[in-house]
């Protein structure tokens, strides 16, 4: 178990909006960041002029304007990891280091987007300019309509099913858990729209092996979290939730997907064993793994960078409900990106800290004292935090 | 490298090197950028060898066989360019230098493609986005055996 002498930073307030797929809706990226940030503040019990740290997430919101909206005039730190998915995790990571510097002492970390009402991911993708690895997707990737992301992960999949024996059943294990998790969650798009093995099969295929059903969604949505000291966090409202280690990577080549050695190498595999060596757990510890569903298989491989399995082994893991709720490491028992909202992974803080306050009702892990949460970014950067009940 | 993303492809000082490249397929070429100072291929081409940190660099000459590393078949197209084109494949060849390049299938039914095929280089023009010369692949039915390539 973690050591409790040590002083960490803490997450102190949290803060969602409704998770939601309406094409009237009139949300902006800002907006909504604005409305959780206002949450996540209110639930620390803080002010919006005690913070004094902002870490946004690239072309989302910049920090100059959330610091305007929020009347925040004492920001002297103000940073933006830009690792894609995986930044709202190494935001946790570099806010705690600033912490510890005692270069501000209340940092805001806000993610979210309008990718339902506004633009989608099908209209983002068609300028490679804005990709990582934009002028190597112009050139080579996009002449052969190798153009987003399901595609672009696709062929790490299929190799590990080449390579490994993991099969369909076990992607639709992801895909299923991640489903029913949902259905005990509000504010889950897919609650109330359940789904078995059998609708897995049946969804169309999108890229081989990616059917429809092994996507994440696209939603409007956004959250944002508190990270201070652990001095100040025993004073305010909430019970604390300490950051262990955290730690953020990528992969080599970072800016090119097909050209690594090992193809399943990625930032969260040179990553994790750092994190766990600061908090210094294991991941037989664990209590529950929020991990950046994206695509199933990516849940899968994380699992395997992670550590938590031997590479090779994660179909394996994800399967006879080992990753549900009541199983041996429920993941994701919000429903992950694949079934309550693709909050760009900072939803899975959120599930996270619930877990380890003891709030989640119906979904509740029962004794939740240690946790992992995971981001997947761009073409595999990845970010790992562990988390404990403080 | 993830700061990229917030740049466009005009202020980041590199243009890509697709004109290069595809020029010389245009002459029925497969040249990749090969280090001149540690002779390390190198697919995407850098400004730098990741190798050596050298920058001299030449177009060299590649077989143009290898095998397919990985592929996957789109059935839905995420760019409009390519909505006349589902169901396609796309392929991760390993050429036989060891560079992988991200290519198409020409010649095959997709139901016949299989991890580890042969294939070899054929060229083919496109013009999806863009009137370029593509570097496709496809199968080699019958590699003789022992055959070096």
């Amino acid at each position: 178990m973690a050591d409790q002498g040590r002083s960490r930073a803490c997450i102190v307030g949290i803060g969602e909006t409704k998770y939601a797929r309406d094409k009237t809706a009139s949300n902006t990226n800002l907006g909504l960041q604005l409305e959780a940030s206002i949450k996540a503040i209110a639930d620390a019990g803080l002010s919006r002029r005690d913070i004094d740290g902002v870490m946004p997430f690239l072309n989302l919101a910049n920090a100059e304007e959330v610091m305007a909206n929020l009347g925040c005039d004492k920001v002297r730190f103000a940073a933006t990891v830009a690792m894609g998915g995986a930044t709202p995790v190494a935001s946790i990571a570099l806010a705690a280091d600033v912490l510890a510097a005692g270069r501000a002492s209340a940092i805001l970390v806000p993610a979210g987007i309008a990718a339902f009402s506004g633009p989608r991911t099908r209209e983002l993708v068609l300028d490679p300019a804005r990709l990582p690895g934009g002028v190597h997707a112009a050139d080579y990737y996009f002449p052969h309509g190798y153009t987003a992301p399901m595609q672009w992960y696709a062929v790490m999949a299929k190799r590990h099913m080449y390579e490994f024996g993991t099969t369909r059943e076990q992607l639709g294990a992801v895909a299923v858990a991640m489903r029913k998790h949902a259905q005990l969650n509000p504010n889950a798009v897919m609650r109330g729209r359940p789904m078995t093995m059998a609708d897995y099969l049946a969804s169309p295929m999108f890229a081989d092996p990616y059917l429809m059903l092994d996507c994440c969604l696209e939603t409007d949505g956004a959250a944002a979290f508190v990270v201070t000291t652990e001095e100040r966090a025993r004073d305010l409202a909430k019970p604390i939730v300490r950051v262990e280690g955290a730690g953020a990577a990528q992969p080599h080549p970072a800016d090119e997907i097909t050209n690594r050695r090992d193809i399943f190498r990625t930032g969260l595999g040179n990553a994790a064993p750092e994190a766990f060596g600061r908090a210094g757990v294991r991941p037989s510890d664990l209590d529950f793994a929020m991990i950046y569903d994206c695509f199933t298989f990516e849940l899968i491989h994380q699992i395997e960078e992670l550590g938590l399995c031997k590479r090779g082994e994660g179909g394996p893991f994800v399967e006879g409900g080992r990753i549900e709720l009541g199983g041996e490491l429920p993941v994701n028992t919000h429903g992950g990106l694949l079934s309550e909202a693709h909050v760009v992974g900072i939803n899975h803080v959120i599930e996270a800290v619930k877990q380890l306050r003891g709030v989640c009702g119906e979904r509740q892990v029962a004794n939740a004292e240690l946790g992992v949460v995971t981001g997947w970014g761009d073409f595999g950067d990845g970010s790992v935090a562990i988390l404990s009940r403080g | 490298m993830a700061s990229l993303s917030a740049l466009g492809a005009d202020e980041i000082g590199s243009k890509g090197t697709g004109d290069e490249f595809y020029a010389w397929c245009a002459r029925g070429e497969l040249r990749l950028r090969r280090c001149q100072a540690c002779r390390e291929w190198c697919h995407v081409p850098r400004l730098t060898c990741p190798n050596c940190a050298s920058t001299d660099w030449a177009w060299e000459q590649v077989k143009g066989t290898g095998r397919v590393y990985t592929w996957t078949v789109v059935h839905r197209a995420m760019h409009p360019a390519f909505l006349g084109d589902v169901p396609y494949a796309v392929l991760v060849v390993e050429l036989d230098e060891g560079p992988r390049l991200v290519s198409g299938l020409v010649d095959c039914p997709l139901d016949e493609l299989v991890m580890e095929m042969p294939v070899e280089v054929v060229f083919e023009r496109s013009d999806r986005l863009g009137d370029r010369v593509l570097p496709r692949f496809r199968r080699i039915s019958k590699p003789a055996a022992g055959d070096a390539r």
